[in-house]
């Protein structure tokens, strides 16, 4: 009996995995990481595990709990370098080939990295490895963390490493943090949650070269504007890609970044019959936001599309029912300092803010981000009981009017 | 069936809230609240994804 097989075996992938087995699949499940050690749960990577509260074994993904009850092929370090979607087989990189049933392709995304060669002592945050090597790095005591991009990984990292009482200086090469999400407004409230925390934050500058010393260890960064920066420790945090990379000659049609990268799959999460795909490399059309198409690098939307594509799997095979379009509304949580930011939705730069609750002054606030007569997104900071209604009323509809009762009671 | 939660470990993102409103409510006291401890065995399911949702693993399901 030919295999499901699973291409990576993080959250997106051990979902479907938990979601095939609990609709009642018994049949042989392969699944595939190039990560010589199981993924990790990636949100305490830059939390809890930084800070050093938590042992890494502490983040274990809940559903590799029971992988034993789970009945998985499990192999890992073996990356597949080639899919054909109309035999469904895949390659690997330890040369063998796998004939499959029906292939779910949750290969995640990889962070950006700077071109060229860095010094030893630059890091990027994805893995539990990579924590490790920065908490290594932290416990030494470094004078000064560098921190370049002050998306949601490089802002955690300045809080976590400010909780530990080390100096922080965080670079960000736009005006605004967040300024492809969020307008400029509340990118400020960022900006001003770490000064106020002690970072040195520094916007509209990027990082001109790095400075070493004769062994090769990082010293600082010039920056664009001429400024040195000494740092025995930087953190590159400056976005991460889809890792579709092994697809390019698949034939499935793969998304230009302009589009927002990823596998181009339909409102089931298809890319090709019986070749699904689930998690921050997929881009589908979401039926919550009139069919826009999203690709959401997310811990909860890699949950459910995996779950999703688990489903959907069975039904393509014949095991199981239509579980029909695949719709959400996406959620991130980020925790910096004492501020929960919750943030239901896709926003834009231009859309329009109302703070409906609170003020971004008190660092306690709802803001509704509007556009035309629809409310698109939600965030909250300080704020989880609104913020998760608020998510919950997205989910309902979309109007603008709607939203604001939610406010008026 | 009764639910457990790990107050050490729940830092009230309300996830689980979404689930189940019928039984989690988070308040404006940013703290989490079980409207009830020991659940319908109908809600059995959800109190399932509940647990498997809530990403600090602070909830438990017993018996
Ligand atoms: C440090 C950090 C903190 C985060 N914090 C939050 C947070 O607070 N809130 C939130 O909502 N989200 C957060 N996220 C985002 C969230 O963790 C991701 O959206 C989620 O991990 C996506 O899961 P995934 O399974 O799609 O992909 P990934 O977790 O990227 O996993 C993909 C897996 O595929 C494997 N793989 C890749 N290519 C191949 C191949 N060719 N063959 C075999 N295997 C392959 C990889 O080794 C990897 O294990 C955070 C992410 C990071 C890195
Ligand atoms: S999902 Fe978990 S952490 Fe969040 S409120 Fe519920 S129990 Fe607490």
């Amino acid at each position: 009996m030919k295999p499901l097989v699973v291409v990576g075996a993080s959250l997106a992938g051990m979902s479907a995995v938990q979601s095939m087995r609990s609709g009642g699949y018994a049949g042989p499940v392969v699944v595939l990481d190039s990560s010589p050690e199981m993924p990790h749960d990636r949100p305490p990577l830059s939390k809890q595990v930084l800070a050093g509260e938590w042992d890494l074994d502490r983040a274990g993904l809940p559903m590799a709990r029971n992988m034993s009850e789970l009945d998985v092929d499990l192999r890992l370090g073996v990356s597949a370098v080639g899919l054909d979607p109309d035999s469904l087989q895949l390659s690997l990189s330890d040369g063998s080939t796998i004939s499959a049933a029906g292939i779910v392709i949750a290969t995640g995304s990889v962070p950006r990295q700077i071109p060229g060669e860095v010094p030893s002592g630059v890091f990027v945050l994805r893995t539990g490895a990579d924590s490790l090597a920065l908490r290594d790095e932290l416990d030494r005591g470094p004078e000064r963390v560098l921190v370049i991009g002050a998306g949601f990984i490089g802002a955690e990292v300045a809080a976590t490493c400010r909780g530990r009482g080390l100096e922080v200086t965080m670079v960000e090469a736009t005006e605004v943090p967040l300024q492809r999400v969020l307008p400029a407004d509340l990118g400020s409230f960022v900006a001003d949650l770490h000064r106020n925390n002690g970072v040195d934050v520094r916007l509209g500058v990027g990082l001109d070269s790095f400075l070493a010393d004769a062994s090769g260890a990082v010293r600082g960064v010039t920056l664009t504007d001429g400024c040195e920066i000494a740092a025995q420790v930087v953190l590159i945090g400056i976005g991460a890609v889809p890792e579709v990379s092994w697809l390019e000659d698949s034939g499935l049609a793969l998304l230009p970044p302009q589009e927002g990268g990823g596998i181009r799959c339909d409102e089931s999460l298809r890319a090709a019959p019986k070749v699904l795909a689930a998690g921050d490399c997929a881009s589908w059309p979401n039926g919550s936001f009139n069919g826009e198409r999203m690709r959401v690098e997310q811990w909860e939307s890699a949950l459910e599309q995996g779950t999703h594509a688990g489903k959907q799997m069975l039904f393509e095979i014949g095991a199981g029912e239509d579980p029909g379009a695949f719709s959400t509304v996406p959620w991130f949580w980020s925790d910096q300092y004492d501020a929960k930011i919750q943030m239901a939705g896709r926003a834009d730069p231009g859309d329009e803010v109302h703070v409906v609750d609170g003020s971004v002054a008190e660092g306690r606030f709802v803001a509704l981000f509007k556009r035309g007569d629809e409310c698109r997104a939600a965030l909250g900071v300080n704020r989880p009981r609104l913020a998760i209604r608020a998510r919950m009323k997205l989910a309902e509809t979309l109007a603008w009017d709607s939203m604001l009762e939610l406010f008026d009671q | 069936m009764k639910i457990n939660v790990n107050y050490d470990l729940c830092e009230a993102n309300a996830i689980c809230m979404a689930v189940a409103p019928e039984v989690f409510e988070v308040r404006d006291d940013d703290n989490l609240y079980l409207l009830t401890d020991e659940p319908a065995e109908e809600l059995r399911p959800k109190m399932e994804e509940a647990v498997r949702r809530c990403p600090k693993q602070a909830l438990e399901i017993e018996g």
